[in-house]
């Protein structure tokens, strides 16, 4: 299943992607999330790994995230190493106007889970697709806050 | 001499293969706990969860991150009892199916038709010795010791801690030095109307010698209607589980170098009590939560 949110912002595309970047920050704009700790060095970059949970229905929902891809500016993309198998990516790019349009993909399955997992998959992507619309609108709201 | 073919020996020999059967069963493998079967089964276990019981596990971050641990938890609903399945669905999304994790059950339940089907989640048959491999194995446990007397106790008393006394878990916790965490759900009692434990019932019948059942309970289910002894299990009502996890407690921090049972025992389920009441509190209605 892959969800796939975007959003307009105006603000800088190097002040986004030090927003998006930064660990601690998740917990403030994305909604749902009930973790989103930095295990071991680096704490960001190429390598960083989180241990990241998100609330899906009666569960808390994720794993060991490890960033696999890294480009200063434009993306960031993660795959699981432990439990929910799942695959995300910030994606930055300039409008013709100067601003900043940020996607976030998020793609996740379980292998193996039949028909109950295809079930599980869209019934889980419903409330994920909002969270993930509001969480970008955080984001939003946060730089192009006044004095942000 | 014994007399070959009489009708006792025939009788033995015939049950042999059943008795040998089901000792398989109860023999406690850690191994036959299976991660991908479990991953590949979790979607199952969330739609259930979510959709029927409206499942709601509260603070599991102060589980342990690692190590062994004993979860000791009140339990209801039957034989087949929602908290465990919302419990462990909650367990393995948060530390993932890589973290080894055994649920002790009555080896009613695991000679039941969906016994192997547990083991692979990691269900083993409640014994101490079960218990101790799993620990010394690093693995965390979950136990209820109030077993089929507390599970089939009646829904009127679903407010009540009901442990019958047993105090085996502390002494496990004790050897294995592992802290304990208890963990108190509400719910399971409203996923049908049980009447009585049908103690006589079982006594009557030498249950108790033959399969370890105290209790024939009686209950009012689906799709029985009256349901003796839940055996076939039934179909839950979609009752709200609720389920809060505890603080740990190290029981040589907190007791002493050899802790008294009793005084464990004691406070252990006077703080379960207490929270099981703050959740009946909170609750408005049977069932709908």
């Amino acid at each position: 299943m892959r969800i796939d949110r975007s959003v307009t912002i105006d603000a800088p595309r190097s002040r986004v992607w030090d927003y998006v970047t930064d660990p601690e920050n998740y917990t403030e704009f994305m909604e749902g999330l009930t973790r989103w700790d930095v295990e071991g060095k680096p704490a960001r970059g190429l390598g960083a790994r989180y241990r990241v949970l998100i609330r899906v229905g009666s569960a808390d929902v994720g794993g060991l995230i490890e960033v696999v891809e890294w480009s200063p500016e434009g993306d960031m993309a993660w795959s699981s190493v432990t439990g929910v198998d799942q695959r995300g990516r910030w994606r930055l790019r300039e409008d013709s106007q100067g601003y900043t349009r940020v996607s976030f993909r998020f793609a996740y399955g379980v292998a193996g889970g039949g028909i109950t997992g295809l079930l599980a998959e869209r019934l889980a992507s419903i409330p994920l697709g909002r969270r993930f619309m509001r969480s970008l609108e955080n984001v939003k709201a946060a730089l192009e806050e006044p004095g942000s | 001499m014994e007399a070959t073919g009489s009708t006792p020996s025939l009788i033995r020999r015939a049950a042999r293969p059943l008795a040998d059967a089901l000792r398989g069963r109860l023999t406690a493998d850690l191994d036959d706990r299976d991660p991908d079967y479990i991953r590949e089964n979790l979607p199952f276990a969330w739609l259930l969860s979510t959709l029927w019981f409206r499942g709601e596990v509260r603070d599991m971050d102060r589980i342990p991150e690692g190590g062994p641990v004993l979860l000791v938890g009140n339990h209801s609903g039957g034989n087949l009892t929602p908290d465990t399945t919302v419990f462990t669905l909650a367990f393995y999304t948060f530390f993932g199916v890589e973290r080894r994790f055994h649920q002790l059950a009555h080896n009613l339940v695991l000679t039941s038709p969906i016994g192997p089907l547990l083991r692979r989640y990691g269900t083993v048959a409640a014994s101490h010795d079960n218990a101790r491999k799993a620990l010394e194995a690093g693995a965390a446990v979950l136990v209820y010791p109030g077993g089929d007397w507390e599970v089939h106790r009646p829904s009127w008393k679903s407010g009540t801690v009901d442990f019958a006394g047993r105090k085996g878990f502390v002494r496990l916790a004790v050897e294995a030095g592992v802290p304990i965490v208890p963990v108190v759900s509400i719910g399971g009692q409203e996923t049908a109307l049980f009447l009585s434990h049908g103690q006589r019932l079982a006594r009557a019948l030498r249950l108790d010698r033959m399969f370890r059942l105290k209790v024939l309970p009686i209950s009012l289910s689906l799709p029985w209607v009256v349901n003796v002894g839940d055996f076939m299990g039934h179909v839950p009502l979609p009752a709200k589980i609720t389920i809060q996890v505890l603080d740990p407690i190290d029981l040589r921090d907190r007791y002493g170098k050899d802790p008294d049972p009793d005084e464990v025992y004691d406070d252990l389920t006077t703080s379960m009590q207490a929270t099981l009441d703050e959740l009946a509190a909170e609750r408005r209605l049977p069932v709908i939560g």
